[in-house]
């Protein structure tokens, strides 16, 4: 078994990933529909990217590549030197597991478990001590401003404050990417400078954001903003500091 | 490492099952009824075959009993009624077995007859059985104080009895036996002796008081046996027995022996003997009137139904089990699609199809094991109460409840591997987006 902490050690000039002429495309019935196409795409490692674009451009399916929750119909992707797409099933869960960190639009807590347990979830697969897990679960909830939340249910927090433990669980394993897919899409404007505050710390603490977004605000405190437009990049644009 | 993990997935489990726990338990409900029914159904079946291996086995396994019947000419004739009737099972015939048969080691002749036994003022129905000296080498009857009858007994035709335990504790209350006079029939019989039916188990120990009690109710209302010589029955009691019957009023009968049992050395030597006996005793007795009864086939046969009941109630049970396993499977489905977008958001938080299988595997596995467990309580409950309520006897075997648990268990992995195997090939970004 490869392992990918180490393939993917980090190190700020060399691209953390890589995307040469790559294609997504579903089959509808005798239809083949081209969600992706063409995508040509260098993330460095501690960048911050926002992906934007009109609903239905492809934004989320990119999302899911970079992430490894999906495999490209064609083309290259390059994560850590690793090709995603000769990856088994459970090559791509340990990487999912071990590097990367996705926060969702609708939080994806899970409602029977408290606050606690749901951070400690991507622990568990990665093989952590019930001690260790937990104690690293209370850390995160407090980093989050959640300590005092910890044996809450989900329905029992608001939004702003299902999304930051959505963000904990996110940075369990101490991720070398995060994604977000519209952080902020199910958010009132306060919470949401919340959450947004928590990821310009993460971006200067070092990691690797990549957000997508509906929301201007937000991506003018990116890096580099990336439009999609029917499943194409259509303009890079990077935002002098 | 791997222990730990185990400890975890457990936990887990648990707390998923208890967090739908009427969900949970109505399924165990399920594999409850099926083990319990399993366990039930093989105690009462395992009870009954003892049972009836234990009264064959007291007749002796080596033993070949040849009784006599009232031939079947005698009952069907209405019209012209002989006033004396004779028939069966002669002095003769005992000797021929003993001459004609080489295989023969024991024969032991018996005359059986109903009488009223009085000691002082106790009186009660018995049972006279005449007989020799070594009955005791071919029964199961034991003596437990004083000595059995001798051939000196025999010889000189001595009004001597052994009584039975039961009848002890009918007549005699707190006084000792040995040494009393009782009055069977017109004569005194001194006690020499007190017998006892030798019990093999706990069990059957409380099935005899059954059966005595039992029988005191059906077999002529006898309270028990008295053993008296042979010789002294046959000078004493004659051969002769009025007879009284609702047909024709009274009638006379002579009958010189009730049963004659052979034994032989080997069980090989029972089933050629038994031939013999047939070939030799048809010679002489044209008119049908004995029955020759060998336990050893009895023992087979009891066996071989035995076997067949055990399979049919097996299947049932195994049925039950296998509905139960069905309606396990349907609840696992809907949980899985229920949870299908908690399976999406843990394979997106790293876990693997292995580990979903595990946790959907192990909860199902939880579900029949510990409803296995509750089917064994309760499958254990039920042959006891039937024994307790009931005369029936029931014996729970090791092997059943090993059989009941692994049939839970294999239920749990058959009717769990599907549901889980579903669950964890779903589309992580499918299962993601479903609500
Ligand atoms: N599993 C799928 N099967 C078929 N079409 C899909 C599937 N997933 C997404 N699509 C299509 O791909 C396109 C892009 O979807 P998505 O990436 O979710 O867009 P966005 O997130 O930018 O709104 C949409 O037109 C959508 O209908
Ligand atoms: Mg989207």
């Amino acid at each position: 078994m490869i392992e990918f902490r180490e393939a993917l050690t980090f190190d700020k000039n060399s691209p953390t990933l890589v995307m040469k002429d790559l294609y997504k495309s579903y089959q509808l019935g005798t239809v083949e529909l081209r969600v992706l196409r063409d995508i040509n795409l260098t993330i460095t490692s501690g960048e911050y990217v926002a992906i934007m674009g009109p609903s239905g451009s492809g934004k989320s399916t990119l999302l899911n590549l970079i992430g490894c929750l999906d495999r490209p119909t064609g083309g290259d992707y390059l994560l850590g030197g690793h090709s995603v797409g000769t990856l088994d099933d459970d090559q791509l869960s340990m990487i999912r597991g071990a590097c990367v960190g996705f926060v969702f639009q609708s939080f994806k807590l899970i409602a029977q478990l408290n606050i606690l347990e749901n951070i400690e979830i991507p622990m568990y697969y990665q093989g952590y001590s019930e001690q260790a897990s937990a104690a690293r679960a209370i850390e995160l909830a407090e980093m989050v401003g959640l300590g005092d939340r910890t044996r809450h249910r989900p329905s029992e927090l608001s939004g702003g404050q299902q999304q930051r433990v959505a963000i904990a669980r996110a940075l369990a394993n101490d991720p070398l990417i995060i994604l977000a897919d519209e952080p902020t899409g199910n958010l009132d404007s306060a919470s949401g400078t919340d959450i947004l505050k928590i990821l310009d710390r993460l971006h200067s603490e070092g990691k690797t954001l990549i957000v997508v977004t509906h929301d201007e605000h937000i991506a003018t405190r990116a890096q580099r903003v990336i439009r999609l437009l029917d499943g194409r990049i259509v303009q890079v644009q990077v935002n002098e500091r | 490492m791997v222990g730990f993990r185990i400890k975890r997935i457990i936990k887990l489990g648990i707390k998923s099952l208890w967090m739908h726990r009427l969900r949970s338990t109505l399924t165990a409900l399920g594999i409850i009824f099926g083990v319990s029914s399993v366990i039930a159904m093989l105690a009462i079946g395992e009870g009954a075959s003892r049972d009836a291996q234990e009264k064959i086995a007291q007749l002796g396994s080596r033993n070949i009993i040849i009784r006599t019947m009232q031939p079947p000419e005698d009952k069907a004739a209405t019209g012209q009624q002989q006033i004396l009737k004779e028939y069966g099972l002669t002095y003769n015939d005992a000797e021929r077995f003993q001459n004609g048969i080489p295989d023969v080691q024991v024969i032991v002749p018996n005359r059986r007859l109903s009488q009223q036994a009085l000691y002082r003022n106790r009186r009660a129905s018995i049972e006279v059985i005449g007989t020799v000296p070594w009955y005791p080498e071919i029964s199961s009857v034991r003596t437990k104080f004083g000595r059995f009858l001798s051939t000196t007994d025999m010889r000189y035709k001595r009004g001597v009895c052994v009584v039975d335990e039961r009848v002890v504790k009918e007549m005699f209350a707190f006084d000792d036996p040995l040494g009393q006079d009782v009055k069977i029939g017109a004569d005194y019989y001194r006690v020499v002796g007190v017998a006892a039916e030798q019990v093999k188990s706990k069990a059957s120990a409380a099935d005899k008081d059954k059966d005595a009690t039992g029988s005191k109710k059906a077999a002529g209302g006898n309270v028990g046996g008295i053993y008296i010589p042979l010789t002294t029955v046959k000078d004493r009691f004659g051969e002769m027995t009025l007879q009284a019957s609702s047909a024709t009023g009274m009638s006379l009968e002579r009958v010189q022996l009730q049963e004659i049992i052979v034994q032989v050395q080997d069980i090989d030597q029972v089933l050629p003997t038994r031939q013999s006996v047939e070939t030799l005793i048809s010679r002489f007795h044209k008119k049908n009137d004995y029955e020759i009864v060998v336990p050893l086939e009895l023992m087979r046969q009891a066996r071989d139904f035995q076997r067949i009941f055990t399979i049919v109630l097996g299947s049932i049970a195994a049925i039950s089990l296998l509905v139960g396993g069905i309606g396990i499977m349907n609840i696992m489905m809907a949980t899985v699609s229920e949870r299908t977008q908690e399976i999406g958001i843990r394979r997106a938080l790293g876990a693997k199809k292995r580990d979903i299988v595990i946790q959907f595997l192990s909860e199902t596995l939880l579900l029949t094991l510990s409803g296995g467990v509750l089917g064994i309580i309760l499958g254990s409950l039920i042959p006891w109460a039937v024994s307790h309520f009931s005369e029936m006897r029931t014996v729970i075997t090791s092997g059943s409840l090993a059989l009941a648990f692994g049939i839970s268990t294999a239920v749990g992995i058959v009717f769990g591997l599907y549901p889980a195997c579903r669950a964890a090939n779903m589309d992580p970004i499918d299962s993601l987006r479903h609500e």
